[in-house]
């Protein structure tokens, strides 16, 4: 990386980081207006801390946001080969995208896509050459006033990805989006997903860093409008390196017998704070959210899930399957909501732990507010060890306690990975089960 | 020994509960063994102890198999000496299918009898699981469901079984595989453990009933009471305790003093 460099730094969330990061940008007036209100909210939002409900697990007083390089360019940066290798032309992708240390690095559609509508590019293109289907939406499902993080993303988020799939089309392949960090130490990355009427797609959106990125921070934003009859699978693969600071704010608005089906692998990031919502608004609405997570070392992760039955008959179910290892901690707070009026929702959360070392540590906080009296709500959520008669039968059968437990760890997972209908991130999500398994320590509880 | 399983005065306890006071037996290479008893007279206790269960305590005694004490040694490794258990009640391993399990299982063994190996190529795995599959007479799609994961009795028994004739013992304890199947089960499993013996293995088969002896011919017959095998004879002594159950080793045992 000869001669790259970082320039044009400035920290904090103040005013005249705030003058100077709009300094650098040469945005529509909409955009800029949309900024300064959330810089307005922003700063009279506190940074959560302890007392806050939602915060009351994850503890981030050791950040400090008066630190954060809010206004940096690298220089001469170069992608890695193994992020683009990712996203390159191949055929059974309709679309790549490489956002490198903010910057597209690699942007292309599959051309008769691209001529029947198919929107797929960054952000920042997309505000420049496609306004009239991004600011209808932009800031729109996720608001500044969702919380600190959100009002910080709103006001300082530097690029993203934007995919706009028009009116019936129904997309074969997947398209796939790698935001990748290498040098710049922070990121404010922002997501927009528009599927049109009776359209359907696979989106697939991957986050990595390595470990040798220490102490970086990322804040994020994930909004999706997904309108009658249509269908997204949306899957985020979370490989952040385990130094970094994460935080996001995603929501799905799902309108009328539309499908969405939304698998969170979460395997990085040293700090995790997410806030994931499904928003039901048209009748006959379906969510599905699955997560599989495995966390290791002193990776802390806090998903906090939201499933909202606004309109009647609608239908969500959630499952996320956990495992920790080492002094890893993890938090799941969900709710679901049946708003009034609501009549004949469905909705069913589980949350499912598994917990591999003595000093590994999972909360599991369910939750239900029904405002509606005709439905179906149900919950569960476990926390428990591996099994040591199921152990022991593996291994009478030869297999040593490694490979017991490994083959139980992914048997555990087993049933959500099976939701992921692409193969390469099946298989990325099992290399990387693998390797957090490695040797288990004297006094993890398979030994 | 070479050619044989040894039991040797084994006492064993179960949360602190003595359940076996001294068990002899000896099971030679080309023998099949039957054990009977009465429920709760510590069978499946001495199966598990065979296979190196951790929850069973052993207080004395030996266990010699190719010429060495097994009892120290973990599960896997007993299992890579040939040792195999059909387990009285099967365990569910919910995410994991059989073909995944049978194969880590089969390739496990390979690597210790060569850390240089690649593992069994598919198509051969695939080949052989079709085969043993057919031998106890269940559906290819059976390999792609989750290891004993809500299966019937009768399942559990055959996946079981299944496993035994891919992995090849040389000593099996089979712990009721009789239970649970019905009249035509018995005859498919039994015919699949006729075909897997040869002169190189030994069975130790644990049952109640004289069904599953009618085809499989024990060579010897024993009996455990109490914690201890008190009869041994021949295939006639099954019969007799079909007429006579076990009352008539109450009244011959209870009163002794364990030692
Ligand atoms: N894990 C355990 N915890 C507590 N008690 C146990 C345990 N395992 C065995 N026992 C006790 O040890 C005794 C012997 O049990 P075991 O299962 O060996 O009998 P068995 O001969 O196999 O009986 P059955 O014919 O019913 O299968 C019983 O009293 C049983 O309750
Ligand atoms: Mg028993």
């Amino acid at each position: 990386m000869t001669g790259a460099h970082l320039v044009q730094e400035t920290r904090g969330i103040g005013p005249e980081s705030f003058e100077a990061f709009l300094g650098t940008r040469e945005e529509p007036e909409w955009l800029r207006q949309a900024r300064q209100e959330a810089w307005q909210i922003l700063r009279e939002t506190p940074k959560p801390g302890p007392e806050d409900e939602a915060w009351r697990r994850t503890d981030i007083r050791a950040l400090s946001i008066e630190d954060l390089a809010t206004v940096i360019v690298g220089d001469g940066l170069t992608s890695p080969e193994g992020m683009l290798q990712i996203v390159e032309r191949q055929d059974d992708l309709a679309g790549g995208l490489l956002l490198f240390d903010s910057q597209p690095a690699l942007r292309w559609v599959d051309e008769q896509l691209g001529r029947r509508g198919l929107i797929f590019t960054d952000l920042l293109t997309a505000v420049r050459e496609h306004r009239d289907q991004v600011a209808p939406y932009l800031g729109h499902v996720v608001q500044p006033a969702d919380g600190f993080f959100a009002a910080m993303n709103a006001a300082f988020w530097r690029n993203g990805v934007f995919l706009y799939v028009p009116r019936d089309l129904e997309i074969q392949f997947p398209l796939r989006a790698v935001i990748g960090l290498q040098k710049v130490p922070t990121d404010f990355s922002r997501i927009l997903i528009v599927v049109e009427p009776g359209a359907d797609v696979t989106f697939i959106d991957e986050r990595l860093a390595d470990d040798g990125i220490g102490a970086a921070f990322h804040t994020g934003i994930v909004e999706i409008c997904l309108k009658e009859n249509a269908r997204l699978t949306y899957i985020a693969l979370q490989n952040w390196g385990r130094y970094m600071w994460n935080f996001t704010h995603e929501r799905a608005s799902v309108d009328r017998d539309s499908t969405l089906d939304w698998v969170v692998v979460g395997m990085g990031a040293g700090v995790t704070k997410t806030f994931l919502e499904v928003d039901l608004v048209g009748h006959g609405a379906t969510a599905y959210m699955s997560g599989v997570f495995f966390f290791d070392g002193q990776q802390h992760a806090d998903y906090d899930t939201e499933q909202d039955h606004i309109a009647p008959h609608t239908k969500s179910d959630l499952l996320y399957k956990v495992a920790l290892k080492d002094r890893a901690r993890s938090v799941w707070q969900g709710m679901i909501r049946a708003h009034p009026g609501a009549q004949k929702t469905d909705a069913y959360q589980a949350n499912r732990n598994l917990i591999l070392s003595p000093h590994a540590r999972a909360d599991s906080i369910p939750g239900l507010e029904i405002m509606a009296n005709d439905l179906r709500c149900t919950h569960g959520a476990t926390v428990g060890q591996i099994n040591q008669e199921e152990l022991f039968y593996l291994m009478s059968r030869g297999l040593s306690r490694a490979a017991a437990t490994r083959l139980i760890v992914e048997g555990f997972f087993a049933p959500v990975l099976d939701r992921i209908p692409v193969p390469d991130i099946r298989r990325q999500a099992d290399a990387i089960i693998h390797r957090k398994l490695g040797i288990l320590a004297e006094g993890d509880f398979s030994s | 020994m070479e050619d044989a399983l040894i039991i040797q005065d084994l006492h064993v306890r179960v949360e602190g509960k003595p359940v076996l006071r001294g068990v002899d037996l000896t099971v030679r290479k080309g023998e099949i063994h039957a054990l009977m008893g009465p429920n709760g007279s510590g069978k499946t206790t001495l199966a598990y102890v065979l296979m190196g269960h951790p929850a069973y305590s052993v207080d004395q005694g030996e266990v010699l198999w190719k010429g060495q004490n097994i009892l120290e040694l973990p599960p896997d490794e007993r299992a890579h000496l040939g040792l195999f258990l059909a387990f009285q009640y099967p365990v569910a391993v919910p995410g994991v299918t059989v073909a995944n399990f049978l194969r880590a299982a089969l390739n496990e063994r390979r690597k210790r009898l060569n850390p240089e190996d690649k593992g069994i190529p598919i198509p051969e795995f695939r080949k052989l699981l079709r085969e043993k599959l057919a031998l106890l007479g269940l559906e290819d799609s059976f390999a792609a469901r989750y290891v004993n994961d809500g299966f019937s009795g009768g399942e559990k028994k055959r996946l079981e079984i299944l496993q035994m004739a891919v992995l090849q013992p040389e000593m099996a304890i089979l712990d009721e595989t009789d239970s649970g199947l019905d009249i035509d089960g018995v005859r498919t499993v039994a015919e699949g453990i006729n075909r897997i013996f040869n002169p190189n293995m030994g069975i130790l088969l644990i049952t109640h009933y004289q069904r599953i002896l009618n085809y499989i011919k024990p060579h010897f017959v024993h009996v455990m009471y109490n914690g201890r095998v008190v009869a041994s004879g021949g295939p006639d002594l099954a019969l007799e305790l079909e007429e006579k159950g076990y009352e008539w080793l109450r009244e011959q045992f209870v009163e002794q003093p364990t030692s």
